[in-house]
């Protein structure tokens, strides 16, 4: 199994509180891990350190390795842009921009300065199809993003991070503020997207990372308590902490 | 929430562990009916015959809401899913003890082969005594214990095994034996049976304890099916 993204002894501090405490861990290609944990636990801040996301908060501090395909993303070489680009992100609330599904979608194509209409055309296509958005949006391509259903505006928000083919595509909370039958067709979609990309989501769901991740990782207080395969996590875990936690007892 | 949680599957395990006292006696009910040719006793037996079942039955339908209510994972799941599975096993050794009590009912006497009957007492004796044990383990979470129960079950086969020629030769050195050995037949196979639910039961608590989900029986096994 490749490990597309490895994490190792990841620690984090805000001044002088630390709230990662050295977290390693490794993404296997092609899978789909969840992050889980009770509120405050860092998952959300881990997540975010994988593309970079928490750079520019004032007095922060973040020791230790990320490698994105053998590569540290902290190191002084790493360009930003390219990084995202191999490494998008889904955010918890649906974030299309005020403008067209057509030009959210193209933005990060443009932006990458790509100019043939063609192929931006082609990429909107398949990455709307991707996204399982495609049937709603074909016919209203330059209506504005944001007159969609929420269900429908993430779905957009996915198509618009899988139009750049990036090899990972991190999730925070994807479907926490949708209703059951539109979280239930991301999961589907996401499902099968799994087949091209890698991805890493934060859930609170825990029926939602039993049904759909592959891998899942346990983190309480800024540490990894547990992480395997998602089967075994479910069925016999290795430290009651996580059964007690699968099971609402804390958190 | 998950106080509620835990308190159903405390009354759960305390229902579950009074039907296996109950099908405990049955068994020893039912073998010394048999061996005392009590019908008598064997037919209060029968005239109450449908209290395992409804107890199983109650037990299942109250771990099925807990799942379907509840969604338990983890240690929980396997709690509730053992329950559910053990209760079945424990339904069907109820059901041989009803069976060996029929049979009580249906032989018709004499003459008698005593070392056949002395094999039955032990048998009973010893499922009994595995029973009894492969509740403690499962009460306790003892994985050990079970399998340590589940292996005497190879006692239980050999005597299977004993008596089957016992009976045979009883019945070549007084053919007024044979109707009586019919019956034998059927109650060391019944007793038999009985010990490989008990390794079912012990699989359970493997289950329970580990989340390992492996079969438990003796190889000698096949040679008495």
């Amino acid at each position: 199994m490749n490990d597309v993204i490895t994490a190792k002894n990841v620690k984090l501090s805000y001044g002088d509180y630390e709230a990662l405490h050295g977290i390693s861990l490794d993404f296997h290609e092609n899978e789909l891990t969840a992050l889980i944990g009770p509120s405050g636990c860092g998952k959300s801040t881990f997540l975010r350190c994988i593309n970079r996301m928490n750079d520019d908060i004032e007095n922060i501090k973040i020791t230790g390795e990320i490698l994105f395909e053998g590569k540290d993303i902290y190191s002084p070489k790493t360009d930003l842009v390219e990084l995202r680009k191999e490494v998008g992100m889904v955010f918890q609330q649906p974030t299309p921009f005020p403008f067209s599904v057509y030009n959210n979608v193209a933005y990060g194509l443009k932006l990458a300065g790509i100019k043939d209409k063609e192929l931006i055309d082609q990429r909107v296509k398949e990455s709307l199809k991707q996204a399982a958005i495609w049937k709603e949006t074909k016919d209203n391509l330059d209506r504005n993003a944001q007159a969609f259903s929420g269900g429908q505006q993430q779905r957009i928000c996915i198509a618009r991070a899988l139009a750049v083919k990036p090899k990972v595509v991190l999730l925070d909370e994807p479907t926490s503020a949708l209703d059951p039958i539109s979280s239930s067709e991301i999961e589907e979609t996401l499902m099968e997207l799994k087949q091209h990309f890698t991805f890493i989501m934060v859930t609170h769901n825990l029926q939602q990372a039993g049904r759909i991740s592959d891998q899942t990782a346990f983190l309480m207080n800024g540490n990894l308590i547990e992480a395997g395969k998602t089967e075994e996590m479910f069925i016999a875990p290795q430290k009651q902490i996580t059964s007690d936690y699968l099971n609402g007892r804390f958190g | 929430m998950h106080e509620i949680f835990l308190d159903e599957l405390k009354k759960l395990n305390t229902q579950f562990m009074e039907m296996g006292v109950f099908v405990n006696d049955d068994i020893d009910d039912a073998t010394r009916a048999f061996v005392d040719h009590d019908k008598k006793k064997a037919q209060l037996m029968i005239d109450d015959e449908a209290k395992i079942p409804h107890e199983s039955l109650d037990i299942q339908k109250k771990a099925l809401k807990l799942m379907a209510l509840q969604q338990p994972v983890a240690t929980d799941f396997r709690v509730v899913i053992s329950i559910l599975k053990a209760t079945t096993d424990l339904e069907r050794i109820g059901e041989n003890a009803m069976s060996i009590a029929l049979e009580t009912i249906r032989v018709k006497g004499n003459p008698r082969i005593p070392e056949v009957e002395e094999i039955i007492s032990r048998m009973t004796h010893n499922v009994r005594h595995m029973l009894i044990q492969v509740l403690t383990a499962y009460v306790q979470d003892d994985d050990r214990m079970a399998k340590e129960v589940a292996g005497r079950d190879t006692e239980i086969d050999e005597d299977y095994v004993k008596a089957r020629k016992l009976i045979v030769d009883g019945i070549e050195n007084d053919p007024t034996a044979a109707v009586a050995s019919s019956s034998y037949f059927v109650v060391t196979r019944l007793l038999e049976r009985i010990g490989d639910h008990i390794v079912n039961l012990a699989m359970w608590v493997v289950y329970k304890t580990t989340g390992e989900l492996t079969e438990l029986s003796n190889p000698s096994e096949e040679k008495t099916i």
